[in-house]
């Protein structure tokens, strides 16, 4: 079954991806990638193990730029304001206040679950204690984790499962109010419920968000993605609607993937 | 198509395949076995016919079994999935083909406890309906095995020609009854019998547009051009 027409028709684009590629010193480890990023869908990036995938989703916060020697080329256009994330006079704390990042292990501060949240509000400048506990309370439910932490917003947010843990670290990225929410294998460390549950937000939080996400899971992949990106090798093989990619993908390489017969 | 990186997941799928080959193969037996009893008139081979359709059946529940399990268990996408979901339309038909086969096998038996008759012409007619029915059976099959589009596309289109000798068969029994009211009851016994040939043309044809389907990833059902 292929996207409804109107589905595309009414589609955004939130960011563009030209001719990026990206260098760990002298190896390039990703070629030439163009792609949309479609407002409020969600777009999985799937591929094999050193594909690029992961490097790819990191260039949208900057987080490479933490290590010397490392290098883009290209742009990672943001829209309305046709923002290039990439570009030096950019500030990548700023970027990663619009674009939110949540990693495959959960990583909670050790703080409070409210501390958690409200981390990146206090690093904003935000000083209203009012205004700080309405955002960590609007996060916490958007995150579907408010009922179960409720009554113990103060206590370590170790104490949580990790499912509840992962969600914190959903409602953390969701407190800066961010356009852009990378995932990067977020369900990984996850029992099957959890991940359930992690899924089922996805599909509520695309409502105002933007998501990317790296998976592994194939068919993770089908049931949370609008779209999907192929990649091998750094390279982008394939990108389309989700629902004809799994069903009917164009490219050899692709089907060779998805159905397992990648050698 | 290039191997999976799971031997067994080859192993599943290909016998899995190979065994709707061979249900195709006891339907199409069963379908010359009925036209042998109606033309030989042998009661013994009518009743034998009737008798091994839940062999058919039983190979459809075992095949849909296997689709099930081939399902759950290795959640095979792209053309894997769509050769999956092909099948458990493909041994649908076959089943229903397998249905039609039995159908002319009891009207065979009916016509000849009536005591036959002088039909040689319709008869003929219907002899010629079935070679082509059979014949749309087994290049589907083969195009099935080899995922031949070709030839799938040259089994739709050939559809047409059984409709329209079902059509002529028709005509020229309702002469008959029209002629002689005594002819009444073989004579709708014959046209059951074209209609189960007319039948199984269409579940052929069915079977070809899965294979499109599987090849191309186009639903070519309800359409003009294959």
């Amino acid at each position: 079954m292929s996207a409804p027409e109107t589905m595309i028709n009414e589609l955004v684009t939130k960011a563009e991806v030209h001719d990026l590629n990206f260098y760990y010193g002298d190896f390039r480890a990703l070629k030439g990638i163009a792609m949309p990023v479609h407002e409020r869908r969600v777009t999985a990036l799937i591929g094999p193990s050193g594909c690029g995938k992961s490097t790819f989703l990191r260039c949208f916060n900057r987080m490479h730029d933490l290590y010397p020697g490392n290098r883009y080329e290209g742009r990672i256009v943001l829209h309305p304001e046709n923002t290039d994330l990439l570009a030096r006079e950019v500030d990548p704390i700023e970027v990663r206040m619009r674009i939110g990042m949540v990693f495959q292990k959960p990583n909670p501060f050790p703080k409070t679950v409210f501390e958690n949240v409200a981390y990146g509000l206090r690093v904003r400048g935000e000083g209203s204690r009012r205004r700080i506990e309405e955002k960590v309370e609007q996060a916490l439910h958007d995150a579907a984790l408010w009922d179960e932490v409720k009554d113990r917003l103060y206590q370590p947010a170790y104490n949580l499962s990790g499912g509840q843990q992962q969600r914190l670290c959903i409602a953390r990225a969701l407190a800066t109010d961010p356009e852009l929410l990378l995932f990067d294998e977020p369900t990984s460390a996850l029992d099957p419920i959890a991940t359930a549950s992690i899924e089922e937000l996805m599909h509520d939080l695309k409502q105002r968000v933007t998501i990317l996400i790296v998976t592994h899971n194939m068919q993770q992949a089908a049931r949370v993605s609008d779209f999907t990106a192929y990649m091998y090798l750094g390279e982008l093989i394939e990108f389309g609607v989700t629902d004809d990619l799994f069903i009917k993908p164009k490219m050899k390489q692709t089907e060779d993937y998805i159905t397992g017969r990648f050698g | 198509m290039s191997e999976h990186a799971s031997k067994q997941y080859d192993l599943d799928l290909g016998s899995i395949r190979s065994r709707v080959l061979a249900m195709g193969g006891l339907v199409e037996s069963q379908i010359r076995h009925a036209l042998d009893a109606l033309a030989s008139g042998d009661v013994k081979l009518c009743e034998e016919v009737v008798a091994a359709d839940h062999r058919v059946n039983a190979m459809e529940v075992a095949l849909d079994g296997d689709c099930s399990q081939l399902i759950v268990r290795r959640q095979p996408a792209a053309g894997d999935l769509r050769m999956i979901f092909a099948i458990t339309k493909t041994v649908t038909d076959l089943e229903r083909i397998g249905d039609e086969a039995q159908k002319i096998a009891r009207m065979a038996k009916n016509i000849q406890e009536r005591g036959g008759g002088a039909y040689a012409q319709p008869m003929v007619q219907v002899r010629h309906a079935a070679e082509a029915a059979i014949s749309m059976l087994q290049r589907t099959l083969d195009a099935f095995a080899r995922l031949d589009v070709d030839t799938a596309r040259e089994v739709i289109r050939d559809d047409a020609g059984v409709d329209t000798e079902f059509r002529s068969i028709l005509r020229q029994l309702i002469t008959f009854m029209m002629e002689d009211p005594r002819t009444i009851s073989t004579a709708l016994d014959i046209i059951w019998v074209a209609k189960a040939i007319e039948r199984i043309g269409d579940h052929a044809k069915n079977m070809a547009e899965y294979v499109i389907y599987i090849v191309e990833g186009t639903d070519v059902r309800h359409t003009q051009a294959p």
